[in-house]
């Protein structure tokens, strides 16, 4: 049994041997071994051992550590450790053994993805940015900040959102299972509230006193607008003038919340440039004003943070996964405008390789139409609002409009860690059109009672047509990352145009 | 190897004990044609250095003016190769006078950064600046600028510590450091800040390259007042407002 060491009593044991155990006990009951691991092993080797399966009738113990004495390799289908098999020459162990460079550590924050990412940005919002990354360093090491976090989501969020086996359309589809991760269940009624509050969380630590955001579907407005009422703090939330008319309910969520909503009027009215204009506020307030975006786009940390702060998403449905049906999905499926809810469905599962990882980016008209908003399958590299990423653009490199019938796609850029995730091959990007999607809308309607976000109908459509090629004993896992309620007006005003454009 | 004109115009401004005019114009607004002319007359008011501003799509860093200007020339179909190729007629006409091509960096990345620098170099233009490339993220246009000799202008914000200055400077030819003036982005403002010339004081003192002050400059006797502090001074909305006002392009 381990007891407290007094300072003296380390010190006279330290005397005489060359290690002397410490500990520290912390609640961390959100927190998986893998991510645990994920927090050491940037840089250091670190490992992790598990007990065998069985938790459920036997303790679960994980062992996780830095500098290990010996490493070992599988080779082919041998799985003697390299230290064992280095003794069995005759040979010594081989030791690696480093010195913790804390220094080093923090130098390493993460900016770019590959050749993705990075911190394109003007020179004033430089320094915020530079105590954006010490806050959020901070932040992430700090227990009482998690557990403030965690708090929040469990209490106000309603977390954790349940998986619920889509069993009737399932069944009609005769193939693959289809879960759902329920994220329209959550206070809102989307995953963005996951993000807001934490940003907000780091807004109050910083000592910010007013929030400001971007908006397209109006939903990450509605999150901010929330958070800021939550904490009573003032927010203006900027959103391009074509989305506050075809967003009107989130409109007056927001104001009825208590923000202030900024029409933006110029360029293409639209989400880009109401980011564009929510920089412009940023880097002329930036000493008293926090920027919250709304998905894993901006320059670093935001792709980061903003992941981090999502990943609840992925860790949740992992273990809800692994406690229900004993095994991993075999696909995640998210769709992808900025890409916040499949990189934070995703985050789950990075280190589960035989756990396939699909995005779905929005195909409008069609990619050969050019109306579309599928910035990794129809982009090329560029750099815009602080990264360099995959974008719609014309020749001469000015940004193109995009179009998707779902508002919340309909961003010309995406988050740098999904282009970074498709180069290497980790994830792969399908798209979807306007009318599958509708029609998946429609599905999910019928078959199981829920009317899910046109965003979130878009990674349904891609289960629905994956689920028949597949087993019945595959499982497909699809983030149903909002509600559809602010989408009604939309799907009736799609179809009645597509009813009349069939008739004529 | 281009004559270091952006030295030399500092150089010429210095030994005339007058700071350096350094004038934005937004290309392509009200059209390509007027831009030419724009740039002749600025010169001709006195401009040692003109910055070529390319329209861009997305202007985040600028204010109404500068905005209203880059969508009207993005309207009429301006892109930076209209600008690049108007560089070369301008130093056609105009041997002394420093070029910079000041872009956002898509435009730049867009284009290829090799063929780029090979076009800016043919066409005459002696340095570039782009909004949204800090000190972190240059290393890669610096390495295609270089060989051909052309500089790069390096932003120097109100929060930019001093420590920074120095790093932002460092290995940089035939350049000058643009301090702005103000937190925020680009617009006439009645009033500069009150720290401004102490600001100032203190970079020129770290600095070894030539220091300009812009974003907010615009009457004559601001710009005098700037120069008390700094190597020169950088005006470009109250220009191009002037010209949105079918006035000549001159400081007022």
């Amino acid at each position: 049994m381990l007891k407290k060491l007094t300072e003296e009593e380390f010190k006279r044991r330290a005397a005489s041997a060359d290690r002397v155990a410490v500990f520290k006990e912390f609640l961390a009951d959100r927190e998986t071994p893998v991510a645990a691991l994920s927090r050491l092993d940037e840089d250091e080797e670190a490992f992790l051992l598990e007990s065998v399966a069985g938790g459920e009738t036997r303790g679960r113990y994980s062992y996780l550590g830095i500098e290990p004495r010996t490493q070992g390799a599988e080779r082919r289908r041998g799985r003697l450790p390299r230290g064992h098999r280095a003794d069995a020459r005759g040979s010594s162990r081989q030791k690696t053994r480093r010195t913790y460079d804390h220094k080093k550590r923090k130098q390493k924050m993460k900016t770019h993805y590959g050749i993705y990412g990075g911190q394109y940005v003007a020179e004033t919002l430089m320094a915020p940015l530079r105590e954006l990354e010490a806050a959020y360093e901070a932040a992430k090491k700090d227990v009482a900040f998690a557990r403030k976090f965690n708090g929040i989501l469990h209490d106000y969020v309603g977390r954790e959102s349940p998986i619920t086996y889509a069993k009737r359309l399932s069944e009609h589809l005769g193939g693959a299972m289809i879960l759902l991760k329920r994220e329209d269940l959550n206070h809102t009624g989307a995953h963005k509230v996951n993000n807001t509050i934490g940003q907000a969380l780091l807004a109050r630590r910083m000592g910010k006193k007013r929030l400001i955001a971007e908006t397209g579907a109006g939903m990450h407005g509605v999150a901010t607008a929330t958070v800021a009422a939550l904490f009573g703090m003032p927010c203006e939330v900027y959103m391009g003038a074509i989305d506050v008319e075809r967003q009107a309910p989130n409109v007056e969520r927001m104001k009825m919340l208590g923000a202030t909503v900024h029409a933006v009027t110029e360029g293409s009215a639209t989400l880009k440039d109401a980011m564009n204009e929510a920089l412009r506020d940023w880097v002329t307030n930036c000493a008293d004003t926090f920027y919250v975006i709304g998905t894993v786009a901006g320059p670093a940390p935001y792709p980061e943070m903003v992941r981090d702060f999502q990943s609840v998403i992925g860790v949740e449905a992992r273990r809800q996964c692994l406690e229900k049906y004993g095994r991993l999905p075999d696909e995640a499926i998210a769709c992808v405008g900025g890409g916040s809810n499949a990189m934070g469905l995703f985050a789950g599962f990075l280190d589960d390789p035989e756990v396939k990882l699909v995005g779905v980016e929005a195909g409008g008209k069609g990619l050969a139409s050019g109306e579309h908003a599928a910035s990794i399958n129809g982009g090329r590299l560029g750099v815009l609002h602080g990264a360099k990423t995959m974008l719609l653009q014309t020749d001469d490199g000015n940004i193109l409009d995009t179009y998707s019938v779902s508002a919340g796609l309909d961003y010309p850029g995406v988050g740098p860690e999904h282009c970074h995730l498709h180069d290497i091959g980790r994830a792969e990007y399908a798209v979807i059109d306007d009318d599958e999607a509708i029609a998946a809308f429609d599905a999910l309607c019928r078959f199981e009672g829920i009317i899910p976000a046109l965003e979130s109908s878009h990674a349904l459509a891609e289960a629905i047509k994956r689920a028949p090629k597949l087993g019945r004993d595959k499982i497909l896992l699809v983030n149903l990352s909002g509600r559809g309620d602010k989408d009604m007006e939309n799907v009736m005003r799609y179809k009645a145009s597509r009813a009349s454009s069939s008739r004529v | 190897m281009n004559t270091p004109r952006i030295t030399s115009a500092f150089a010429k401004a210095e030994s005339e004990k007058r700071g350096a005019f350094v004038a934005y114009l937004t290309i392509g607004f009200p059209s390509l044609d007027e831009s030419e002319k724009a740039i002749d007359s600025v010169i001709a008011s006195g401009a040692d250095i003109v910055e070529l501003g390319v329209p861009f799509s997305d202007p985040f860093a600028d204010g109404g003016v500068i905005r209203s200007a880059a969508y009207e020339a993005l309207r009429q179909g301006v892109t930076i190769d209209h600008v690049i190729a108007l560089a070369k007629r301008v130093r056609e006409r105009h041997p002394e006078t420093g070029l910079v091509l000041f872009s956002y960096y898509n435009l730049i990345f867009s284009k290829g950064l090799e063929k780029f620098a090979a076009e800016v170099a043919d066409a005459g233009i002696d340095a570039v600046l782009a909004v949204d490339l800090p000190l972190e993220e240059r290393e890669e246009l610096l390495q295609v600028l270089r060989p051909h000799g052309i500089g790069y202008i390096p932003l120097i914000a109100p929060n930019t510590p001093l420590e920074r200055v120095k790093e932002s400077e460092a290995g940089l030819e035939n350049s000058f450091l643009y301090v702005i003036t103000v937190m925020g982005i680009t617009g006439a403002r009645a009033e500069l800040p009150r720290d401004l010339a102490g600001r100032l004081d203190s970079i020129r003192a770290v600095s070894n390259l030539p220091v300009a002050a812009g974003f907010g400059i615009s009457p004559k006797a601001q710009a005098d007042e700037v120069c008390r502090h700094a190597d020169g001074f950088i005006v470009g909305s109250a220009l191009v407002k002037r010209l949105a006002e079918g006035k000549e392009p001159c400081l007022g």
